[in-house]
């Protein structure tokens, strides 16, 4: 058996490809549905939906500095507000797609920015009643934005799943980012950061008006 | 390497857009109607809602959504091959029932087990009635067994692997899952509106 080679065996100082879990799912993920035929919109499957809310740097900031807030309030707003925030995003999503007029719905979504950077900023502590209707009226302008926008297409639940999971994850990213409040460097970091958005609000509320 | 290489190439194959009728693997209508149901994110959701819910209220709970969801999907699953309820109906029903056991996980919603069977059974039969009517005149009985042990296996394993949770951040990460759900029922329903040409009431506006 010396001197027989096992195809199977790698050189040395070489390591063997894995293909892990995580890659397989990547992979299956990115697999989309074979169509023998154009489209007739943008609502084609989940990643059309999940790139929808990363698309816009006014809803990024928004709702990375609602989980921003989250964390700084601490429990339970920490948890609370992501566990709402998708719902009533969603009852503006619903007001969107069946046509309710909302005015002022590029205002509102500015407005939310700045009140939310001012909020992280002066690391404002309402009681959280009053935190989550804020966050609630604020997720509504968001939420009829893009119902209001949603294209005609085929397959609305993957384009709605998507939707709703990138806007759950940049909540995640704000608390994750948000966590650094237990450390007095990450208390100032974070007001910056407030600032930073609210800037940015009044950027774009300088636009909508 | 290259035996993985064949078997990602096969797995990105088998992919198929879910269609309405029945997924041909190939492997017969056991295997047709399991992966009928394992393709189609409208059926699965409902379920997946369910489990989330009875998963966070515990085995017994559990245990009664896993056996009588899975008999209701089966009889439902007939019933819809019978009466194929129409596509409207499908959809507005998926959204409600996503709705509904959305926002029973998000809340944690303590109920009684009479609830939990009564709403494991409307959730079943509802969803197989649809999903039996989607796959069409292809789904025989052979395809209804390989669906319904798919439901029992979807059940099992979302329910078991919930129930032992203790942690407090992984809970609030299966409600966070829940409001999701119900968020996504609330769009979906808001799709099927948007699309009124198809509903019963377009024709009196």
């Amino acid at each position: 058996m010396r001197g027989r080679i096992d195809p199977r065996s790698t050189p040395p100082g070489r390591t063997r490809p894995r293909i892990t879990p995580v890659s397989w799912i990547l992979t299956l993920g990115y697999a989309s549905c074979a169509q023998a035929h154009i489209l007739a919109g943008e609502t084609i499957g989940f990643w059309s939906g999940f790139r929808h809310p990363v698309s816009g740097l006014d809803h990024i900031v928004a709702m990375v500095s609602v989980g921003l807030w989250g964390a700084q309030l601490g429990k339970p707003a920490i948890w609370a507000l992501p566990v709402t925030f998708p719902l009533v995003m969603a009852v503006g999503g619903f007001l969107g797609l069946v046509g309710v007029p909302l005015p002022g719905v590029e205002i509102g979504i500015a407005a939310s920015a700045i009140l939310l950077g001012a909020a992280v900023l002066c690391e404002a502590r309402p009681p959280l009643p009053l935190a989550a209707a804020l966050v609630g009226v604020f997720a509504i302008f968001h939420g009829y934005a893009h119902g209001a926008e949603l294209p005609p297409g085929d397959s609305a639940l993957l384009y709605s799943l998507g939707f709703i999971v990138a806007t759950g994850l940049l909540h995640g990213c704000g608390i994750t980012v948000g966590l650094m409040h237990r450390w007095p460097w990450g208390r100032r970091l974070l007001r910056v950061t407030g600032a930073g958005v609210l800037a940015t609000g009044s950027m774009f509320l300088w636009k909508a008006l | 390497m290259r035996r993985t290489a064949v078997c990602a190439a096969a797995l990105l194959l088998a992919v198929s857009p879910a269609g309405a009728h029945l997924v041909s693997t190939g492997m017969g209508p056991v295997y047709d109607g399991m992966s009928h149901f394992l393709l189609s994110p409208p059926s699965l959701a409902p379920l997946l809602g369910l489990a989330l819910w009875t998963g966070l209220r515990g085995p017994d709970h559990g245990r009664w959504a896993l056996f009588t969801a899975t008999g209701a999907w089966s009889c439902g699953s007939v019933l819809g091959l019978a009466l194929a309820p129409p596509g409207v109906a499908a959809s507005l029903s998926t959204a409600a029932m996503c709705l509904i056991l959305g926002i029973l996980a998000a809340a944690d919603f303590e109920a009684p087990i009479v609830l939990t069977v009564v709403l494991a059974a409307l959730i079943g039969l509802l969803d197989g009635a649809m999903s039996a009517a989607a796959a069409g005149t292809a789904a025989g009985l052979a395809a209804i067994v390989g669906s319904s042990a798919a439901v029992f296996a979807l059940m099992a394993l979302t329910a078991s692997s919930i129930v032992p949770l203790r942690l407090l951040w992984l809970r609030i990460a299966v409600r966070v899952t829940g409001s999701w759900l119900a968020a996504l029922g609330l769009l979906l329903m808001g799709w099927a509106i948007r699309a009124r040409a198809h509903l019963p009431w377009a024709a009196f506006r």
